[in-house]
Parts: structure tokens; sequence; C-alpha cells
């Protein structure tokens, strides 16, 4: 956990090692549009110590699922900007194929599990997504996604 | 003692990060059901719990200098 800018490097270079043949990292970035709604800027929150146990822990159970796996993250609190990194992980593997499924599950629990909560400011008011509200809206917006695409 | 920490939007309608609450031998349901009445917090149905850092369930019973966390949905990442 950091309240500064993340250095994609410094997170990447935790992970570099001889036995690695790859490396995939994942960045997650400040969207500016939501559902067709403007932020203009976010601020997260998180419960700092418990945060960085849950994410020691996903690190655990990468490494259980794919044992030659190396996992670090970082994740940004405070108010960040369009196009800030908020979180960025790397996963390093001997082979490509682990790399890219372990970093995947990473972002996925840190979304489950990780007591981190983003607050979106708009110039009409602003929200904790996560919220009943905010659950309902994106779970509509992804499924009339689907709808289309399907 | 048990101590409460509110994040995120509960802390808001709390309008207070902690809460001392006398709770030892008793469950977490009954912790929530009391920040309920007492804090404008009619929204914990949501919450995840944890007991020192740790997840738990609603069935799970506080001990004294327990620090219980009501976690809002997250939105990390």
């Amino acid at each position: 956990m950091t309240e500064k800018f993340i250095s994609i490097e410094d997170v990447v270079h935790k992970v570099i090692r001889p036995e690695a043949g790859a490396i995939n990292t994942f960045i997650g970035t400040v969207r500016e549009l939501t559902d067709g709604k403007r932020t203009l800027y976010l601020t997260y929150e998180a419960y700092a110590s418990m945060a960085e146990k849950m994410m020691a822990r996903i690190g655990t159970e990468i490494e259980e699922k794919w044992p030659d796996a190396k996992v670090a993250i970082t994740h940004r609190v405070g108010r960040l900007e369009i196009s800030d990194v908020a979180v960025v992980l790397a996963v390093s593997t001997p082979h490509r194929a682990d790399a890219y499924e372990a970093s995947r599950y990473a972002i996925e629990r840190i979304k489950q599990m990780v007591p981190i909560w983003k607050k979106e400011h708009w110039d009409t008011g602003e929200e904790w997504i996560g919220n009943q509200q905010g659950t309902k809206a994106y779970a509509l917006g992804s499924k009339t996604k689907e709808d289309l695409h399907g | 003692m048990v101590n409460v920490l509110l994040f995120a939007q509960f802390q808001e309608a709390a309008g207070r990060e902690t809460v001392e609450i006398e709770a030892a031998g008793q469950s977490v349901a009954h912790v929530k059901s009391v920040l309920k009445e007492n804090y404008n917090l009619q929204d914990l149905d949501q919450a995840m719990t944890s007991i020192n850092e740790e997840y738990v369930d609603m069935d799970t019973i506080l001990n004294d200098g327990d620090t219980v966390a009501f976690i809002p949905p997250v939105s990390g990442g």
C-alpha cells in the first residue's frame, strides 16, 4: 500500500529472477467515464493493515496454485486523478501461460477480498462504489453489454 | 470491550471511525444490531466482517480486546 505514485518498474523488479521466463503485469488506472458518467477524480481508502495481510494471502494462494510463480502487488490510496495508476501487480513464472492466468487470478481476488474502497467524485456529487446502488448500476451495466454482444 | 472499526460509507454515516462496545461473549451479529440501532448504519447487512483482520461470519463470538471491522463491499483495483 502506498499514498504515492506507483513505479511500475519497481513492482516488476520485485519478481524478476533467473528462473522466470515470463512476467505478466496488470495496471489498473483511473477511468474517466463509467456508464456515461464523467468522473473528476477518485479517492481510495483502505483498512491498510488488513489490506496488506490479504494481499500477502493472495500471493500465498498463487504460489500454492502455481508453485513456480512469484507475485508483487502495490495499491495506491488517497486522491487519484484520471489516468493515475491505482494498482500494479506483476507475476513472474518460468513459462508465459501461468503468468497470464496467475495475474488474472490476482486482480480478481483483489476485487473480491482486499478491504479497499473507492469513491467517485463527479461535478454532481460523489459516491462510494461498491455500495448497494453502485453494485446494482454496475451489474446492470455489464449485463446490458453482455446482452448487446450476446 | 470490543473496538469496532468503520470505513468508507459506514464511517461517513456514523460520523466516526471507531466505536467501543461492551460485547465480549456476544456474537458479531449482536454488535451489528447495536450499531444499526445507535449509529444510523442500516446498510450493515451488505458488509463483510472481520475480527482481528480475518474474515469471520456473523455467529462468531467476540473476546475482550477484539477489533471488529464492518467492511463495506470492496472496490479496490
